[in-house]
């Protein structure tokens, strides 16, 4: 049919005929809404990505210090550990009746990028994970805590080669990459890395006990630069002498749970190269004989209180005292601070957004506007046909509506690369999973406040449309 | 007796122009009577023929009979309404649906095609019929260029098309504005045979404007367009209707000038 849908076809055609100014328009549109709806669904996200990342605990306790880096730290595994607190102090959070369970965590080694945390079983058989299930296991089992064995995350059997039954050298610091990362951030915890071990070539047993007999180099405290001259791992000056075994891999939970290594934190303490400042004084695990508890120490102890109440009394009671410990609570509400108080960038980010909205809304007006002088004779023609001043006007409003409309849907397809990218990166660097598909009233606010802008800015061409003086552009009078 | 019919015939004329006057102001602030029509009529299926010099109000009369312009005073009756009493929107819906327009630039939109070209004449009007858009093309000799745009058509040929869109909505009068005036002569005369012979077979009358004596020669009735119209200036060849208008005022009444 020619000409199908009348009005719809004159616009269809003037797009058409206009198609380069078209689609640079309906591009910078593109851009402007996946912009906007990028900047405030990825803002939304993230905050709820981490303030609702807790993995079923209710507070943080940890050396004094910030409770944010404790947080981001025992929660999320970024940042480095603020320091240690003496084994007492577990024990303490475990025996309160106020503290339902309490998990101790020992921080300081990685393998090829993710951290190694040591904790105890209960860490996966008491703890839920962010969806409220329990963590399980895709593959093999849990860890015996007596063994040199550990459970990777989804996330870690993915990326770093690790499969059921391999084998590796845990490396010292959290930054390190692995036997291909050589730098050195020395920010581990505070009785971890510091010290050194002789360079050992023995071979190790694979489920070597932690007590088991005359396979570990001597150790000593050294110092960092001996450390570093250590000859394990033919490309890894880092790695410790032990050697673990993947026994168990956990299902995804889209958490920072799928970057860690998991293994026992007995196997921590006699990591060769660490040092057990428990007591105040140097301890160095020896092989075949028990760590007295008093030489012990955890980077954390996450709490999962008995009631809600138990934090009103068990914060103060611990932060109000000496200078020891920190309760980071509720860990929701600390993340959250976070936010609040990087509020600002993400006003700067939203007004960018909406100024480049505005430029993106000017270059409508502009591309139309500018066509407008070689077409008025157009118009003048089809007034002549018999067309209404308002039928015209309605073809313009109705063509920048159409240049809105392509560029909100173009911002769609926008929105989905800025937000996948994002996606791909904070869950590469962090774990925490962005969902590209999540509602989001931005995602239904943003195209139609492009496309009621677009109609507006339509206004001003179709304004000189509708005044068009017909007799003035037909042919020249005689 | 010119072109237009006899007050005294009986039977009701399909356009009827009593006391039409049209003025422009000019830069200056002052207003210049450039129509002054006591009285023009044109029958139903008529075909008339007005000499139009440079500077006789041809096109600005056409204009407001085709309901473009709009009358400062006076009556134009197109099949019994008065299109200067009419709402423009009422003006423009008559022009839709009664009236063709061939233009002596024809004024095809470029970006379409000779058969959409002839539809958009429909557009405004009873809607688009493709079938008669493509019959008009076939009776216009075009039917195999319905897919050409009008600059991949010769002049003829546009001029062609320009015809078929005048034609589409079966209009009840068909304007013609110096149609053939960018034609050369032999074209010009198969042109409007054409035009002749397609509006007498769709029953619209014809009210053609020319300066062309070759083209005036074929009509069996000529007006002098300056008897009817008592502001034109027809001793200045002037680009158009409004330059120097008033400057001389040089007809009188022009009353059975028809």
């Amino acid at each position: 049919m020619v000409l199908a849908g009348g009005l719809a076809a004159l616009v269809r055609r003037s797009l058409r005929t206009h198609a380069l100014s078209t689609l640079v328009t309906a591009g910078s549109l593109a851009l402007a809404c996946g912009l906007v709806m990028a900047t405030f669904a990825i803002q939304a996200q993230s905050e709820r990505a981490f303030t609702g990342g807790a993995d079923g605990f209710d507070a943080v306790l940890g050396a004094r210090g910030s409770p944010l880096q404790l947080v981001l730290n025992s929660v999320f595994h970024l940042e480095t550990s603020p320091g240690n607190l003496g084994w007492a102090w577990y024990e303490r959070m475990r025996d309160d009746p106020r503290v339902a369970l309490a998990v101790p965590y020992a921080v300081g080694d990685s393998f090829r990028g993710f951290r190694i945390v040591g904790t105890v079983p209960e860490r996966f058989t008491e703890v839920r994970g962010p969806d409220g299930g329990a963590l399980t296991l895709a593959a093999g089992r849990l860890f015996d805590p007596g063994r040199r064995e550990a459970v990777i995350g989804s996330t870690v059997a993915a990326r770093a080669g690790l499969k059921l039954g391999s084998h590796f050298h845990p490396s010292h610091g959290v930054t390190a990459g692995g036997a291909a990362r050589r730098g050195r951030d020395g920010a581990a915890g505070a009785s971890h890395g510091d010290a050194a071990h002789d360079g050992d070539d023995e071979d190790h047993d694979d489920h070597d006990d932690h007590g088991g007999a005359g396979t570990q180099g001597a150790q000593g405290a050294q110092g960092v630069a001996a450390f570093a001259e250590a000859a394990h791992g033919a490309d890894d000056p880092r790695a410790h002498d032990e050697q673990y075994v993947v026994v168990g891999i956990l299902d995804a939970t889209n958490s920072p749970t799928d970057r860690v290594v998991w293994i026992p934190i007995e196997g921590v303490f006699r990591m060769t190269g660490h040092m057990l400042f428990g007591q105040g004084e140097i301890f160095v695990a020896q092989p075949g004989q028990a760590i007295p508890a008093e030489h012990k120490e955890v980077s954390a102890v996450l709490i999962r209180y008995t009631s809600p109440m138990a934090g009103f009394t068990l914060g103060p009671e611990i932060n109000k005292q000496g200078d020891e410990a920190t309760l980071a609570a509720p860990i929701g509400a600390i993340m959250a601070d976070l936010f609040l108080k990087i509020g600002w960038m993400s006003r700067v980010l939203e007004i960018v957004a909406y100024l480049v909205v505005v430029v993106a809304a000017g270059s409508v007006l502009a591309s139309i506007y500018n066509t407008m002088n070689e077409r008025r004779r157009e118009f003048a023609i089809l007034r002549a046909l018999g067309a209404r001043r308002g039928t015209v006007f309605s073809v313009i409003v109705l063509e920048a509506t159409t240049i809105a409309a392509l560029g909100a849907l173009g911002g769609l397809v926008v929105y989905v690369l800025i937000v996948g990218t994002a996606s791909a990166v904070i869950r590469g660097e962090t774990g925490v999973v962005l969902d590209v598909w999540a509602v989001h009233p931005v995602l239904l606010a943003a195209p139609l406040g492009i496309m009621v802008l677009g109609a507006l800015t339509g206004l001003v061409p179709a304004a000189k449309a509708y005044r068009t003086d017909v007799a003035g552009h037909l042919s020249p009078p005689g | 007796m010119p072109a237009s019919m006899s007050r005294d015939t009986e039977r009701s004329p399909l356009l009827d122009v009593e006391g039409l006057t049209k003025s422009y102001v000019t830069p200056d602030g002052v207003a210049e009577l450039v129509i002054d029509v006591p009285t023009f009529r044109l029958e139903q299926g008529g075909q008339v023929a007005l000499r139009g010099p440079s500077g006789s109000g041809k096109t600005t009369f056409l204009h407001l009979l085709a309901g473009i312009l709009a009358a400062d005073a006076g009556r134009i009756l197109l099949d019994g309404h008065d299109l200067v009493a009419m709402h423009e929107a009422s003006r423009d819906r008559l022009r839709a649906r009664s009236l063709g327009y061939v233009f002596q630039t024809f004024n095809l939109l470029p970006g379409y095609t000779a058969l959409e070209n002839v539809a958009l004449g429909m557009l405004f009007g009873e809607g688009i019929d493709e079938a008669r858009a493509r019959e008009l093309l076939d009776r216009v000799g075009l039917s195999d260029r319905a897919a050409y745009k009008p600059g991949q058509l010769s002049v003829g040929q546009q001029q062609r098309v320009a015809v078929a869109r005048a034609l589409a909505n079966r209009p009840r009068l068909v304007l013609a504005d110096e149609p053939t005036g960018n034609l050369d002569s032999l074209r010009a005369q198969e042109s409007l045979a054409l035009i002749r012979e397609v509006c007498a077979e769709q029953g619209a009358a014809l009210l053609l404007v020319s300066h062309d004596a070759e083209i005036l020669a074929r009509f069996d009735r000529v007006t002098e367009l300056a008897d009817v119209n008592r502001a034109a200036r027809v001793d200045v060849a002037g680009p158009g209707d409004r330059a120097g208008r008033g400057d001389r005022v040089t007809r009188g009444a022009m009353g059975e000038g028809r």
